[in-house]
């Protein structure tokens, strides 16, 4: 019997004590973003009321307490996705984005050559789009993208075609518009087999369920504190160590160098390489507090209540709104995350959450960053309804009312 | 539970714009003038097509899609701005824009509710000043007719 219960997470995070348009919040934006636990707040402020100070250079007593709350972090990190090398394979980032943009910029500028492929696919955000193209257009490399089927899931009829001369498969392991999951470890076999590396994106992934590195086959992984409960302001990249070691600098200046003469630099070893200047010291100790407060629920049984939390949504919106509202994404649960994208008919997604915000319903609208998706599907935007571990049923309530108004008040 | 503030953004005869919106449809180019406006962040989109004779906007066609505030603004806008001089249209926008803004002070109130009387059933519209995000909904049209009186100006 799990002793997981979302209504102590709920009793843990200020924010959904709030009251909004007199009703009470109910927070369904947990893709755009996570709301932080207490834990996690105290943590920041505790560094800033006692500890602050830079790290890796003062030797006074708060200046080795920054450093250790700091590379503490990376440690944390290091265990908690496994990372066999431990913290030396843990790079701290901006966010997610920044994660996929220096692989790109450091990994793929010195490996890719004109005629590489870089396989991604339909369904991926703009962070694992973008800076491929950018460096199509600097190397002449292949930007490849395999194929969303009409099930929402990744269509693999022609996948060893679409390997072929791929160097790079860079792909989420969970959706942030479908909620599809993908089958990350099976195509990693795949591309390992042919002599391709493999990139996760995993910001829709961590807070949700047990990541493992090595059992996703896994070169590269990327995610951001915010949403896993942390701040913002803090991603992750993890990379093999022989892969960091060999990789160029991405920013250049402070804290990123060995030695600096007037003739050129020496870049120092280690994730220090990548990171140039001040870090986010404050959300480190954050993301530290946000890690422990994860691991304390325990992530397989998180994974499991969600899973059931999904499952009843969407038997809800197919019981109370068919016809009316479509969800773009698989109609199971099954290897699903709890990520709803809603079409509802005749009303845009910016009207429809509009209403909602009306009955404190907090939803995304818009393309979510994954326009290519979004043009496969036909759509414009979408409305997006995502979970937490704090999200409960009576959330799901409070959505199907709202959405019952929107759709009267359109109609 | 109170929808008031709803009610003030969704005016029935927003809805009803929302719903049957005039003016839809394309124009011969040339004659008519074709420009398109987009809102990258909500992903609406607009194409205005403008016959301009002798100084009157003598035709204006809308097609895109969009929110209900934005493809309502543009429908509102159609009507109000149809058979008007050029420089009927242009202070038509100026007392829009202007109405957008209502909220960012007390005396800019005051000062366009005067306004208000001359708008019609635009001011069916000054709800949406209250929904800051909702703004850029309601304007894109308006600055997309700007921009079509811009290129007629340049091509006459």
């Amino acid at each position: 019997m799990s002793s997981f219960n979302p209504r102590r997470v709920r009793a843990d995070v200020p924010l959904l004590g709030r009251v909004i348009n007199g009703r009470p919040i109910t927070y369904l934006d947990s893709a755009s973003s996570t709301v932080p636990p207490r834990a996690v707040i105290e943590a920041m402020d505790r560094y800033y009321s006692l500890r602050h100070a830079n790290v890796h250079r003062g030797v006074y007593q708060t200046a080795n307490e920054a450093t250790d709350v700091y590379e503490g972090a990376r440690a944390d990190v290091a265990r908690f996705i496994a990372a066999p090398g431990g913290a030396d394979e843990i790079v701290f980032t901006k966010n997610t984005t920044e994660s996929f943009n220096l692989i790109a910029r450091s990994w793929g500028a010195a490996n890719l050559r004109a005629g590489d492929v870089v396989l991604v696919t339909e369904m991926e955000h703009h962070a694992n789009i973008v800076p491929w193209f950018q460096l199509r257009d600097t190397t002449g490399i292949e930007v490849r993208f395999i194929p969303v089927g009409d099930d929402f899931r990744l269509d693999l009829s022609e996948i060893d075609r679409l390997l072929d001369g791929v160097r790079l498969l860079s792909l989420t392991l969970v959706s942030n518009v479908l909620g599809t999951r993908n089958p990350v470890t099976d195509l990693a076999a795949r591309a390992h087999e042919r002599g391709a590396l493999v990139a996760v994106d995993a910001a829709q992934a961590v807070a949700h369920d047990v990541t493992d590195v090595t059992e996703l086959g896994a070169d590269f992984l990327c995610f951001s504190a915010h949403k896993m409960l942390g701040p913002t302001g803090l991603g992750v990249l993890w990379a093999r160590r022989e892969l960091l070691e060999a990789m160029p600098p991405f920013l250049g200046g402070g804290g990123m160098i060995a030695d600096v003469r007037r003739d050129g630099f020496t870049p120092a070893d280690g994730p220090a390489k990548f990171e140039a200047g001040t870090p986010p010291i404050a959300e480190a100790a954050g993301l530290r507090a946000a890690i422990r407060y994860l691991e304390s629920l325990g992530l397989p049984d998180v994974a499991a209540y969600e899973h059931g939390l999904t499952e009843r949504a969407l038997a809800r919106l197919e019981d109370e709104l068919a016809g009316r509202v479509r969800v773009i994404g698989p109609a199971t649960a099954l290897d699903r995350g709890g990520v709803l994208s809603l079409d509802v008919e005749g009303v845009h997604p910016h009207d429809v959450a509009q209403v909602l915000d009306q009955f404190g319903v907090c939803v995304r609208p818009g393309h979510h960053c994954a326009k290519p998706l979004m043009r496969r599907f036909g759509l414009a935007a979408t409305a997006r309804a995502s979970f937490g571990p704090y999200s409960v049923d009576e959330d799901v309530d409070v959505l199907v009312e709202a959405l019952q108004h929107a759709v009267a008040m359109f109609s | 539970m109170s929808l008031g503030n709803l009610d003030e953004l969704y005016r029935e005869i927003v809805l009803d714009h929302y719903r049957t919106p005039r003016n839809r449809g394309e124009l011969p180019v040339p004659p008519a003038i074709r420009v398109e406006g987009f809102n990258p962040l909500c992903g609406d989109e607009i194409a205005i097509y403008v016959d301009v004779r002798d100084g009157v906007l003598s035709d204006i066609r809308l097609s895109g899609h969009g929110c209900s505030i934005s493809q309502a603004s543009s429908s509102l806008m159609s009507v109000a701005v149809k058979g008007h001089t050029l420089a009927e249209v242009r202070a038509t926008i100026e007392r829009f824009k202007v109405m957008m803004t209502v909220g960012e002070s007390d005396a800019d109130a005051t000062a366009s509710v005067a306004d208000l009387r001359t708008m019609g059933e635009l001011a069916a519209l000054q709800g949406v000043a209250q929904f800051p995000v909702r703004i850029k909904c309601a304007t894109l049209a308006w600055n997309t007719l700007t921009q079509a009186l811009d290129e007629a100006a340049a091509s006459a």
